[in-house]
């Protein structure tokens, strides 16, 4: 069976799924920037599949962006992360509540 | 010229702006002192322009200041026009108002108001020239206005006063009234002719049908029916006396009064075309002078006596132009402005002297500590009861005379009568003034006389009281270059002199009776015991006809009512409940969505997730939409709904 564009694009799906219940159930703030990892590169891997099947780059610019935008993303958040470790002693999302409206 | 023009016009704003300055600040005498310069200013420029008039024939100073409005057809500039007419109201004006000026700072000179008197009453100036100097009926419905918001600023002067302020909304909304019918009036001379220059319109009326022209006469008139307090909208005029005297005497009997004459006199192209229109405001016009006349009889409020006065004399304004003698209409105004203004001055001295106190009752045998004052005040009188030399015979008779050489009998018995009931009311006041028993002891009251600059103040009007006669020829030479003006000559000359004698015996005898019944030693304050005032006629008399009840009763209690219901019902329950309402519901929604901002970021995250999954599924829905629209409007038009 020879490997197609849907085949690229279901994985894509199930990985954004996953990503997406990541985000809405982690309560670990580390576990939640993995599933944004995780979405992130499902999307990268739909812009990889379908660029390649059209033959055009753009798509896969586009991943390279992504890439880039998640490290430093990753990069900004974990130093957060360090610092409310450090004040805290947790990272748990319950106790994230600063925001309160 | 031009400049002369723009002196008169605009030193009474300048007065009246330099004032204001001074409102909020304690009593300044020099503000009085250099209002009263810059209104003599004024007086001094008409004077000028009077006799450039004069000189010059009939070529009136006209000007056009700049314009005011110019969009397509409408062409409303600030035109100013001197002629023949406008002069003698600024004569008129600038004279009384120089005079009442320098009266008020003796009269108000205890007044914390002082420096905001002044700035009113010279606005007041300002308005009413800008009315009488106008060249089209747009700037005379400003200055229309502009007298009357200083109307009600003077006469609500004393606002601490619940009665002041209710006579300035009384004499405001009834003036507001009024001013409907002169604006439809005044449209209708737009609508009709394409413009309000005076110029324009009177000539394009005489191309005009009778029917559309008596409309706009019948409007325009109804407009100074308010102005001059004529029937049915006259109870203003006599609680307007609450007001400080100098100021019913400038505005309440000189000038804004006579506005509405004034605006009959200007338009009097329009109505010598509409002799019907004219006819009935002549009839209505001698009905007030007789129904005013009436009521003066017997108030016992000295202020409200002059005012019924006033209210009389401006019936017999109206018969005459009315009847289309409209020189003499302009010709009583003025000596009318004269007398009426001295004796209002006058009646400002009393009320100083006996401390405010308006029952003429009260008073008595005041001629012996204010001697010039009665004097004025007699003469004044005899002036405007119309008795030989004074300015009353010239103008009254005159009028008398018209009806008569007219043919309208009615109107003319009517008027005699009236110049009796005149020469009564009048003699009944300066006979319970100032002889008789000064009862005014019993009230522990020291009457002084008046600061004698006040009375030199009058003393120009006592002349011109006395001797204003002799100017009716002058004036008549000068006016019929304008007005259609004509002399009325009863034909035989034993009709005239019969007419003559006989009125002048009749307001003498008038005279004498008030003096019998009111000069002697037995009068006594009413107690209201008295037979004659508990007769049926002295109740309807002093009661003012149940007017002002009716009014209060029928028109003023439902309005208050229905205003009541339509606040309550209306406006609270639909207007601001459906306001409210949406105000709630959007306090309501902000309320219970509250809970979600609970701080909490994996929450936040999860509606953050409902909201993608609920945008992703409308953009589906409306994509599949867009594609199948064809079919859907099939569908839908099979329903029946498209």
């Amino acid at each position: 069976m020879e490997i197609g564009l849907n085949h690229y694009l279901v994985l894509s799906t199930i990985l954004f799924a996953i990503g997406l219940v990541g985000v809405m159930k982690r309560k670990n703030l580390l576990l939640l920037f993995f599933a944004t990892e995780i979405l992130l590169n499902s999307v990268n891997i739909a812009f990889a599949a379908i660029s390649h099947y059209y033959g055009d780059l753009t798509g896969q610019m586009f991943a390279f962006f992504v890439i880039a935008i998640a490290a430093s993303e990753v990069a900004v958040g974990l130093g957060l992360l360090i610092v409310w470790y450090k004040r805290h002693g947790n990272i748990d999302l319950e106790t994230m509540t600063s925001m309160r409206g | 010229m031009e400049t002369l023009l723009y002196i008169a016009l605009f030193a009474p704003l300048v007065s009246s702006m330099f004032s204001a300055l001074f409102t909020t600040t304690p009593k300044k005498t020099f503000v009085g002192v250099i209002a009263s310069l810059l209104i003599f200013t004024s007086f001094v420029s008409s004077s000028l322009l009077l006799a450039l008039i004069v000189v010059n024939g009939s070529a009136p100073v006209h000007v056009e200041m700049m314009t005011w409005m110019a969009t397509g057809d409408l062409y409303i500039p600030f035109g100013f026009i001197v002629d023949e007419v406008s002069v003698t109201m600024m004569m008129v004006v600038t004279l009384v108002s120089t005079i009442v000026h320098i009266y008020s700072i003796g009269y108000m000179d205890h007044d914390k108001g002082f420096n905001r008197f002044f700035a009113w009453l010279s606005a007041f100036v300002f308005s009413m020239m800008v009315l009488v100097m106008s060249d089209n009926y747009a700037g005379l419905f400003i200055g229309w206005e502009g007298v009357g918001l200083c109307s009600w600023g003077l006469i609500g002067f004393w606002f601490h006063k619940e009665s002041a302020t209710w006579a300035a909304n009384e004499a405001f909304i009834m003036n507001r009234i009024a001013d409907l019918g002169m604006l439809i009036g005044i449209f209708l001379v737009y609508w009709n002719t394409g413009t309000l220059q005076y110029e324009g319109a009177f000539e394009a009326f005489q191309t005009l049908d009778t029917a559309t022209l008596t409309w706009i006469g019948i409007f325009l008139f109804i407009g100074a029916m308010g102005k001059s307090a004529q029937f049915p909208l006259h109870t203003w005029l006599a609680d307007a006396m609450e007001g400080p005297t100098p100021v019913s005497a400038l505005i309440h009997a000189a000038t804004m009064v006579t506005a509405g004459v004034y605006l009959v006199i200007r338009s009097n192209e329009l109505y010598s075309l509409i002799p019907n229109v004219g006819l009935f405001i002549a009839s209505l016009g001698a009905f007030v002078a007789l129904f005013a006349a009436s009521m003066a009889l017997v108030n016992r409020d000295m202020k409200r006596i002059i005012a019924y006065s006033t209210l009389s004399q401006l019936g017999y304004m109206f018969a005459a132009a009315g009847l289309g003698a409209y020189w003499v209409a302009l010709f009583h105004l003025m000596a009318h402005a004269f007398f009426k203004a001295l004796l209002f001055l006058g009646a400002g001295n009393v009320m100083h002297a006996m401390h405010d106190e308006l029952d003429p009752f009260k008073m008595g045998g005041l001629k012996k500590v204010m001697k010039w004052t009665w004097i004025m005040m007699t003469i004044a009188s005899l002036a405007l009861a119309g008795i030989f030399p004074f300015a009353g015979f010239f103008s009254k008779d005159t009028i008398l005379e018209a009806a008569f050489a007219e043919h309208h009998f009615v109107i003319y018995g009517v008027l005699l009568f009236t110049a009796g009931l005149t020469a009564f009311y009048s003699f009944r006041l300066v006979a319970l003034i100032f002889h008789g028993e000064e009862r005014y002891k019993i009230f522990g009251i020291h009457p002084h006389e008046a600061y004698r600059f006040m009375l030199v103040a009058m003393s120009p009007l006592l002349i011109l009281a006395m001797i204003a006669g002799v100017l009716q020829e002058p004036f008549f030479h000068m006016i019929e270059e304008i007005l259609s003006a004509h002399e009325y000559h009863i034909h035989s000359h034993t009709t005239l002199w019969i007419m003559l004698v006989g009125t002048q015996v009749f307001v003498a005898l008038a005279i004498l009776y008030a003096y019998k019944k009111y000069a002697n030693a037995f009068i006594k304050v009413p107690d209201g015991t008295s037979a004659i005032e508990n007769s049926f006629a002295y109740k309807l008399l002093y009661n003012q006809y149940y007017i002002p009840y009716f009014y209060e009763e029928y028109l003023v209690k439902p309005y208050k009512e229905i205003s009541d219901m339509f606040w309550n019902k209306v406006d609270m329950k639909i207007v601001d409940a459906s306001v409210d309402g949406i105000a709630g519901i959007i306090y309501g929604t902000g309320e219970k969505t509250r809970a979600m901002q609970s701080g909490n970021l994996s929450t936040m995250l999860k509606w953050m997730v409902v909201g993608l999954v609920v945008l992703l599924s409308l953009a589906v829905v409306f994509g599949l939409a867009a594609r199948y629209s064809d079919s859907i409007t099939v569908i839908l038009s099979g329903l029946g709904v498209m």
